[in-house]
């Protein structure tokens, strides 16, 4: 034990060496520190930039075009002759295939959170919560290509023969069906968060699993099953290769999914396949549809963080 | 409680039978839901076996050696994906390389070393946020920031750092969680015997969390492979007949750092290039590149998945 060198007690004579070496350490701990902080400030940054991008290139963009024509305009010919700049055709075509979308995502992506988190046996959760998560993986090109090539034709060839090869039918199903796991999964936890305390009260006033699921689990955890409905719509809307390569390229004002039309998404990638000149008019058009996506997304990506953050401190 | 209850026996036969009823249509209607959620489950996963299955019968003529080694071609039995899967390791090395350090920094910094205030609270938000930003608005940021006030051009450092600052949120919620699970008596003990917070963070709780962080990477990577449309508003090429510099070189010093400033494309890009052509030659390579594309990013999610079990059920806290 004679080796530890106890800390000096008051009156004893310090060794310079030991304060010299604490100083280096906590110069070290202090570094360390502030780097860390910076990699959590990237985000910051990063939000920061992408606002200041966005506003700052559609800024360009709006002393050629006045803001009212822009969000009151039906006809969005940026790269014709005689260019229009109406964003409305790329809006109704954004909400149309999200409609479709959330139409098959709401439905089957709230039976599956029902299903695994109140009657899916241990062994199936365990099972089938990875596969879904396998369905998130998959890239959406490879989704735009099965809407495309199979899944347009498989309906023009057997219930709706006169379905165009380019539609918004198509996409927003597709779509649907891969934000499905994303509303089941985010459900599920909601629902999982529902103390088990409220469905054994539950069942000792003689109700069964349906009951119990659907009149106590369901309106407990309501707000974060919203939370999950709206975190899909953002995803949905932000979705771009699928409409891409399977809605058609034309912006189009119409609501009729039989029709083809472009998102704001699409737009931005078909302008952006093509040579565009740094600082014309078409190049910030696209900042102009960003912002506009960034605006719809973020409403909806606030409104779900506080609906999830209502069921956290609920429970 | 003044329910009035029959006394009479026939009365309550006919009670119990109405009761017993009931019981077996609740029991019903329960089995018919689980049936529809096993359903609906099924039909979720059976359109992705039916997408892999497209691909993989259109695709398969092409798939060959030739295939992986050719540049990309304007005849379509010649051409290749050489220049896109090397542009995609190349793509993904600099996000690997970006986004780890950063994502798992900016983790420990949250759960180890920020305080409860404001300052904390704005990162959690802009976390959070990050997430919930569609890809696309990272490839018009990307485009404005690296691509021309940075003038790093339509290279291969531009795409990587995008691809990099689009799966850091990911990195960050997985590696927080990692952390997160190592328990706290871990982290007195080590306070305990004198060690400074660095050498706590640095010498137990990234070991120990090293399989939960791992996963998150893994995650993030296969996320940032199948990308395509951030990259395609940055401007990725898509007729790419050459590699970029190899970082590796046989003269003195044997490594180069040429290749960040490559143009480059990607398998993703490549794939949408010959699908949105209407010669069905070329979609037969959109569909052979998207067997590869779709195997390289299923596989890395096993993975994954298998490591986070792996990690869950070794721990013995």
């Amino acid at each position: 034990m004679a080796a530890i060198s106890y800390p000096a007690a008051v009156g004893d004579t310090v060794d310079p060496t030991r304060l010299k070496h604490k100083l280096t350490r906590n110069l070290k701990e202090r570094f360390i520190e502030l780097l860390l902080m910076f990699c959590g400030l990237v985000a910051v940054f990063t939000t920061v930039a992408i606002t200041i991008i966005l506003v700052y290139e559609s800024i360009g963009f709006f002393n050629f075009v006045s803001v009212w024509d822009f969000i009151t305009g039906t006809v969005w010919t940026p790269l014709f002759e005689n260019p229009q700049y109406g964003i409305l055709p790329l809006v109704s075509g954004t909400l149309t295939i999200t409609a479709i979308a959330m139409l098959v995502a709401v439905p089957m992506g709230t039976v599956i959170a029902i299903y695994l988190s109140e009657f899916a046996p241990h062994g199936a959760r365990e099972a089938i919560k990875p596969a879904l998560e396998l369905i998130q993986a998959v890239p959406t090109i490879v989704f735009g290509y099965f809407a495309l090539l199979f899944v347009t034709p498989m309906l023009q060839a057997t219930i709706l023969p006169d379905l165009p090869g380019f539609n918004m039918l198509v996409p927003g199903l597709v779509i649907g069906v891969a934000t499905i796991p994303t509303i089941a999964t985010l459900a599920e936890d909601a629902m999982r968060a529902v103390p088990g305390a409220m469905r054994e009260a539950a069942y000792a006033m003689g109700g069964n699993k349906m009951q119990v699921a659907l009149q106590v689990v369901m309106p407990a955890a309501v707000s974060g099953v919203v939370a999950a409905y709206v975190l899909a719509m953002a995803r949905a809307i932000g979705e771009t290769m699928v409409v891409a390569i399977a809605a058609g390229q034309n912006a189009n004002f119409t609501f009729n999914p039989m029709e083809a039309a472009a998102t704001l998404t699409a737009y931005i990638a078909q302008v952006s396949m093509g040579d565009l000149e740094h600082g014309s008019v078409g190049y910030a058009s696209i900042f102009a549809a960003g912002l506009v996506l960034l605006l719809m997304t973020l409403v909806l990506n606030l409104a779900g963080h506080f609906l999830r953050q209502r069921y956290r401190r609920a429970y | 409680m003044n329910t009035v209850v029959s006394t009479a026996p026939k009365d309550r036969a006919r009670e119990l039978v109405a009761m017993r009823a009931r019981i077996a249509a609740g029991v019903r209607n329960q089995q018919i839901f689980a049936a529809v959620g096993v359903l609906f489950t099924a039909f979720a996963l059976l359109v992705l076996i039916a997408a892999f299955l497209d691909l993989l019968i259109d695709g398969l003529p092409r798939l060959s050696w030739d295939f992986l080694t050719n540049f990309p071609s304007r005849h379509p039995d010649q051409a290749g994906i050489l220049s896109a899967w090397v542009g995609s390791a190349f793509v993904m090395l600099v996000t690997m390389l970006s986004a780890v350090p950063i994502g798992i920094g900016a983790a420990i910094y949250l759960e180890e070393y920020a305080g409860k205030n404001w300052f904390t609270d704005l990162i959690e938000i802009n976390v959070t946020n990050l997430a919930g930003v569609p890809s696309i608005v990272y490839g018009l940021l990307a485009l404005g920031l690296f691509v021309y006030q940075f003038g790093f051009g339509q290279s291969i450092l531009a795409a990587g750092l995008t691809l990099a600052l689009l799966i850091l949120p990911i990195v960050i919620v997985s590696s927080r969680e990692a952390l997160r699970a190592v328990p706290i008596h871990i982290r007195e003990a080590a306070y305990g015997v004198g060690a400074t917070r660095w050498q706590m963070v640095s010498d137990h709780l990234v070991p120990y969390s090293r399989g939960g962080m791992m996963t998150g990477v893994i995650l993030g990577m296969a996320e940032a492979i199948g990308q395509t449309a951030p990259l395609i508003t940055i401007g990725a090429l898509t007729f790419i007949a050459f590699l970029p510099e190899m970082p590796v070189t046989g003269e003195f010093p044997f490594l180069s750092m040429e290749w960040i400033w490559s143009g480059f494309t990607v398998l993703p890009i490549q794939m949408y290039n010959w699908v949105s052509r209407p010669n069905v030659e070329f979609q037969i390579n959109a569909a052979a590149a998207g067997v590869i594309l779709l195997l390289m990013t299923l596989l890395m999610n096993s993975l994954a998945i298998y490591l986070r079990y792996q990690v869950r059920k070794k721990i013995k806290w």
